[in-house]
C-alpha cells in the first residue's frame, strides 16, 4: 500500500469544496430573473396562421400522436375552407414534426413555456385560440425568418465567466 | 452455542431514492448480508415497440427519444441508422460530422449523470452530483440552441438532421471543449483518490470477464471487466473510422473500475469532438427523402455504442409507411442480467453501490 | 448534602455556589435552565441555517434565501411546518416505545449543557466529575434511537437502529481515552478547571487526541461521513422513517442539539472554551463553537459515507490503538517534564501524531468484503 492512504485524498477533496464556497453560485432566481430561451424553442403552444393555411392537413398526417384534427369543406375556387382546426395540446408531445412538414409555413411552435392551465378542457385549442397575439409569440423552430428576429439565448458557458 | 438467526425479506422497493427509476429488488437478508436477490422490473413499460408499428418512420423518432431519456441523441442516431440501412439512403458529409459531434456530446452528458448518481449513492451528499449537473447544463444549453428542447431532442432525421446548426454553436462548443478538461480534473481531485470512496468501491461487485462476455454485457460495464470491445472500433458506423481515440479498459471489473472507465471515456469524447470540429465541411444537412417513406421489403439491424452500451434497432419492413416490427436491443436490460451474481454476499450498502455503478435507466429496460 | 441543609431557607448562601453570584441556589438553577434552553434552541436554529446555506454555497448554489433576509427565518419556517404536519402512527407500532423514543433521544443532548462553562464560573452545576457526567449522559440517547427503530415495526428502521447501536458502542472507547489525555494535563475532571488550565489551548498539546475526538464525535452523533444510520440513499432515513410531525421535530432537533453539544465539548476541551483576548468571553465561546461546526459541515459536504463494518474497523483497529498510545505518551510526558511541559509537548506530540498516522495507516487493513453464502 502506498502512503496515499493517510488522508491526502480527503484533504484534496476538502480543498475543492472550500474553493467553491468563494465562487459565485450559478443559480438563477426564477421568477425574478429569467434566462432567454433558445430561438428555436419548441414551446408549449402552437400558433396557426389562418391566411396561409390551405387545409391540406399535412400536419395532421405527420403528427405521431394524432393531436391535430382538421375538418374542411369544398370552397368555390377549388380550394378547401377550414371548418375545424383543433389541437389538443394536452395530448401533443411538442415534437415539432407538424411544423416541419407544413409546406406553406402556416404553423409555428410557440415561444412561451409557462402555459399551465387548471382544467384539461382549457388545453384543447380551436381555431380562434390558435392565432398569433401579444401573449402568443411564434418561435423560430423551422422558420428561419422568425428566428432572426428573436433575442439570443443566454448560455451558462458565458454566464459563468462573468461572475467569478 | 451459535445464536439462532433467520433470514428476512426486504423489498428495496420501486419507490426508493436510489433505484434510478422504478426498479424493485427483492432481497433476502441475513443480518445485513444479502443471501439472495430477485430483480423485478416492468413498472415503466409503455409499449414503445408496439406503438412504433402504428407510426410512420419519421414519427417513431420522438418515441425513441423516450427510451433512454438521459441520452436521447444516441437513441435517435441508432434508429435513424437502422432505417437508412434498410432503405439505402445516403447521408451528406456535414450531417455525418454533426451527428458524431452530437453523439459524443451526449456521451459526456450521460456519463456525467452516471458518475454523479454513483457518487451520490456512495453518500457524498449531492456535491459531486451538483457539480456535474453544472457541466451538463452547459451541454444541454448547446442542445437547446440546436434543436429547441432540453431533454428529448428529436433532432436526427432519416437522411441527416432536421436543421443546421446556428452560427453561435461552434464558438460556444469551442469554449466548452477548452473548459471541460479542467473540470474533469477538478472532479478527480474531489473524489478519485478519496480513501473512503476507494474503500467503498474497490473490489465491490466484481463482474468476472467470462461472465460479462456470456451475458452479452456491453458498454462501460464490459470494458471495466477487461474486454476491449467498442462498437466504434470493431464495427465502425457513420464516420468513426476517421477519428483517432482510445478505448479505456479496466482490469478488475469492480465498481471503481466502472467509475474510472466512464471518466476516461469523457476525456476521449472531448478528443473526438475537437477533431470533428476541425474537419467540419460545409453543405446541406439532410438528403432528399420522401415525406412518407416506403422502404423495400426486408430487415435491418442498426447498432451504435450508446453511453450505456450497445443500443440496437431491429427493423422489419413490408413496404408500408410504418415498420412492421421494431425491436429494441436495450443495453441496460442486458447489463442487468448479472445483478444477482454481483450482489450476493455483499451488504445492503454495497447493493446500492453496485446497482448505481452499472448505470441503468429504467426507460430502456422496460421500454 | 448541601440541598438537605437547605430546608426552608431558600435564600441562604451555600459553599458550593460561586462567590460572586447573587441570589440563592434556586435562582441560579432557574436562571441557567432558562439560559440553556434558550441557548440550545437558538443556536440549533443558527446551526440549521449555517448548514443549509454553507452547504449550498459549497455546492455552487444558493442556500435558502426566501424565508426572511438571507433565509435567516428558514429554521423558523421549518419548525412551523413540522408542527402543523399530520401525526401518522403505523398500526403495528409498539405504542409506548414509539411515543417515548423521541423524548429519550433528545433529553441527553440538553442535559450535557449543564456542565459546559459559558464564562468563568458560569455553569449550571460545577460538578467535579464534569466530563465523566458528559460521557455517561451522551450514551443514553442511543437507547432512544433503538426504541425508535424497534417501535416503528419497519425493517428499514430496525436496520438503522442496529447500525446506530453498533457504531455508538464502538466509538465510546477511543473518545473516552482521548479525553483522559486532556484530563491528565489539566489535572481535574471538572470542565471549569479544564478551561482555566488552558493557557495554551490543548489542541496544540494534544493534536492526536483532538483528531481522535473529532472523528469519534462525528461518529457518535452520526453525522457525515458516518451518517449510515440515517443514510438517505440506502435505508431512506433509517430509524426515523415512520415519524412525522412533532415527534420528527424532536429527532431533528436532537440531531442538531447533539452536534451543538459535541462542538461545545470540543471547544471546552481543546480550543480553550471562553478564553480569548479582546471580546467578551461569551462571544469567544460562540465563535469557537461555530468554527467547529463549520468544519463538520465542510466534511459533510465533501466526503462519501462509510459502510458499517468499515466504521467499526476504523474504531477498533485504527482509533483505539492510537488513543492508547497517545495516553501512554501523555502520561510519560506529564510525569517526567512537569515544569517545561508545553515546550516539550508541542513539537513532540505533533511529530508523534504525524509518524503514527502515517505508519498506522500503512498497516491498517480494512477487512470485511464479500461474505461466502
Amino acid at each position: 500500500m502506498k502512503f496515499e492512504r493517510y488522508g491526502k485524498g480527503i484533504a484534496k477533496g476538502l480543498r475543492v469544496t472550500i474553493k467553491h464556497l468563494f465562487r459565485h453560485p450559478v443559480t438563477v432566481q426564477y421568477p425574478e430573473q429569467r434566462l432567454n430561451v433558445s430561438r428555436r424553442i419548441r414551446g408549449n403552444e402552437l400558433i396557426w396562421d389562418k391566411e396561409r393555411c390551405t387545409g391540406c392537413a399535412t400536419c395532421a398526417k405527420s403528427c405521431p400522436q394524432g393531436a391535430i384534427e382538421i375538418v374542411t369543406s369544398k370552397g368555390e375556387e377549388n380550394n378547401y375552407i377550414v371548418d375545424k382546426f383543433e389541437v389538443d395540446t394536452g395530448y401533443c408531445i411538442f415534437c415539432g414534426l407538424c411544423v416541419e412538414s407544413c409546406p406553406y409555413e402556416a404553423l409555428f411552435m410557440g415561444y412561451a413555456y409557462e402555459r399551465a392551465r387548471y382544467r384539461r378542457q382549457q388545453l384543447v385549442l380551436a381555431k380562434e385560440a390558435l392565432l398569433v397575439s401579444d401573449e402568443r409569440q411564434p418561435s423560430g423552430y423551422g422558420r428561419p425568418k422568425v428566428e432572426a428576429t428573436l433575442p439570443q439565448q443566454t448560455l451558462l458557458l458565458y454566464r459563468d465567466e462573468v461572475k467569478k | 452455542m451459535a445464536l439462532k438467526t433467520e433470514p428476512f425479506v426486504l423489498n428495496i422497493g420501486p419507490v426508493h431514492p436510489s433505484t434510478h427509476g422504478v426498479f424493485r429488488m427483492r432481497a433476502i437478508l441475513d443480518g445485513e448480508v444479502i443471501v439472495d436477490m430477485e430483480p423485478i422490473f416492468g413498472y415503466l413499460h409503455r409499449g414503445i415497440e408496439k406503438l412504433a408499428e402504428e407510426r410512420t418512420y419519421t414519427g417513431v423518432i420522438p418515441l425513441t427519444d423516450r427510451l433512454d431519456y438521459l441520452a436521447a441523441m444516441s437513441n435517435n442516431l441508432a434508429y435513424v441508422l437502422a432505417v437508412e440501412k434498410l432503405a439505402g439512403i445516403p447521408v451528406p458529409e456535414r450531417a455525418e460530422y454533426l451527428r458524431v459531434i452530437m453523439a459524443e456530446l451526449q456521451r459526456i452528458a450521460s456519463h456525467l449523470i452516471a458518475v454523479g448518481a454513483f457518487l451520490n449513492d456512495c453518500g457524498a451528499f449531492f456535491t459531486p452530483f451538483l457539480y456535474m449537473f453544472r457541466e451538463r447544463e452547459k451541454i444541454v444549453d448547446l442542445f437547446e440552441m440546436v434543436s429547441g428542447q432540453r431533454l428529448l431532442y428529436n433532432y436526427m432525421r432519416v437522411g441527416g438532421l432536421s436543421h443546421d446548426i446556428p452560427s453561435e454553436f461552434l464558438p460556444a462548443l469551442d469554449k466548452f471543449v477548452s473548459q471541460m478538461p479542467g473540470f474533469i480534473d477538478e472532479y478527480d481531485q474531489l473524489l478519485a483518490k478519496n480513501e473512503i470512496l476507494l474503500a467503498r468501491s474497490k473490489g465491490v461487485g466484481i463482474l468476472p470477464r467470462e461472465l460479462a462476455i456470456n451475458i452479452s454485457a456491453s458498454g462501460p460495464v464490459l470494458r471495466a471487466s477487461g474486454v476491449k470491445w467498442d462498437i466504434r472500433k470493431v464495427d465502425p458506423y457513420s464516420i468513426y473510422d476517421r477519428f483517432e481515440f482510445e478505448i479505456p479498459t479496466g482490469s478488475v471489473g469492480d465498481a471503481y473500475d466502472r467509475y474510472w472507465v466512464k471518466v476516461q471515456e469523457m476525456r476521449q469524447s472531448l478528443r473526438i469532438i475537437k477533431q470533428a470540429m476541425g474537419q467540419l465541411p460545409p453543405g446541406e444537412v439532410k438528403s432528399q427523402v420522401p415525406h412518407l417513406l416506403h422502404p423495400p421489403v426486408g430487415e435491418a439491424y442498426g447498432h451504435i455504442e450508446a453511453p450505456k452500451g450497445e443500443l440496437g434497432f431491429y427493423l422489419v419492413s413490408d413496404n408500408s409507411i410504418a415498420p412492421y416490427r421494431c425491436h429494441i436491443r436495450a443495453p441496460s436490460l442486458m447489463n442487468l442480467t448479472a445483478l444477482r451474481e454481483m450482489m450476493i454476499g455483499w451488504k445492503i450498502a454495497d447493493a446500492i453501490i453496485i446497482f448505481g455503478s452499472i448505470d441503468i435507466t429504467m426507460g430502456e429496460v422496460d421500454r | 448534602m448541601a440541598i438537605a441543609n437547605l430546608g426552608l431557607n431558600t435564600l441562604g448562601r451555600l459553599e458550593t455556589l460561586p462567590p460572586d453570584w447573587p441570589g440563592g441556589f434556586w435562582w441560579h438553577w432557574l436562571f441557567f435552565t432558562v439560559v440553556i434552553i434558550a441557548f440550545v434552541l437558538l443556536l440549533v436554529m443558527g446551526f440549521i441555517w449555517i448548514e443549509r446555506r454553507g452547504m449550498g454555497r459549497m455546492q455552487a448554489r444558493l442556500g435558502p434565501n426566501r424565508a426572511g433576509p438571507f433565509g435567516l427565518l428558514q429554521p423558523v419556517a421549518d419548525a412551523i411546518k413540522v408542527l402543523i404536519k399530520e401525526d401518522i402512527v403505523p398500526t403495528n407500532a409498539d405504542k409506548i416505545v414509539y411515543w417515548l423514543a423521541p423524548v429519550i433521544a433528545f433529553a441527553p443532548a440538553l442535559m450535557i449543557f449543564a456542565v459546559v462553562p459559558f464564562q468563568d464560573g458560569a455553569l449550571l452545576a460545577d460538578l467535579n466529575i464534569g466530563i465523566l457526567y458528559v460521557v455517561a449522559i451522551s450514551s443514553v440517547s442511543t437507547v432512544g434511537v433503538f426504541m425508535a427503530g424497534w417501535g416503528s415495526s419497519n425493517k428499514y428502521s430496525l436496520l438503522g437502529a442496529m447500525r446506530n447501536v453498533a457504531s455508538v458502542v464502538s466509538y465510546e472507547i477511543p473518545v473516552l481515552l482521548s479525553i483522559v489525555g486532556v484530563v491528565l494535563i489539566a489535572g481535574s475532571l471538572s470542565l471549569n478547571q479544564i478551561v482555566l488550565a488552558q493557557d495554551i489551548p490543548f489542541i496544540l498539546l494534544q493534536p492526536l487526541g483532538f483528531l481522535i475526538f473529532f472523528v469519534g464525535g462525528c461518529a457518535e452523533i452520526h453525522r457525515s461521513p458516518f451518517d449510515l444510520v440515517e443514510a438517505d440513499s440506502e435505508i431512506v432515513a433509517g430509524f426515523h422513517i415512520e415519524y412525522s410531525g412533532m415527534k420528527f421535530a424532536w429527532f431533528y432537533l436532537a440531531e442538531y442539539a447533539e452536534a451543538l453539544a459535541i462542538s461545545a465539548i470540543i471547544t471546552t476541551l481543546f480550543l480553550g472554551g471562553w478564553r480569548g483576548p479582546l471580546l467578551p468571553p461569551f462571544l469567544w465561546f460562540l465563535i469557537k463553537v461555530f468554527a467547529v461546526f463549520f468544519v463538520m459541515v465542510w466534511t459533510r459536504t465533501t466526503l462519501p459515507r462509510v459502510r458499517i463494518d468499515q466504521l467499526m474497523a476504523l474504531a477498533w483497529k485504527f482509533l483505539l490503538p492510537l488513543a492508547l498510545i497517545n495516553l501512554i505518551i501523555t502520561g510519560i510526558q506529564v510525569l517526567t517534564w512537569p515544569v517545561a511541559l508545553p515546550w516539550v509537548m508541542i513539537p513532540v506530540n505533533f511529530a508523534i501524531m504525524a509518524i503514527l498516522v502515517l505508519l498506522w495507516s500503512k498497516l491498517f487493513k480494512l477487512g470485511g468484503g464479500r461474505v461466502e453464502v
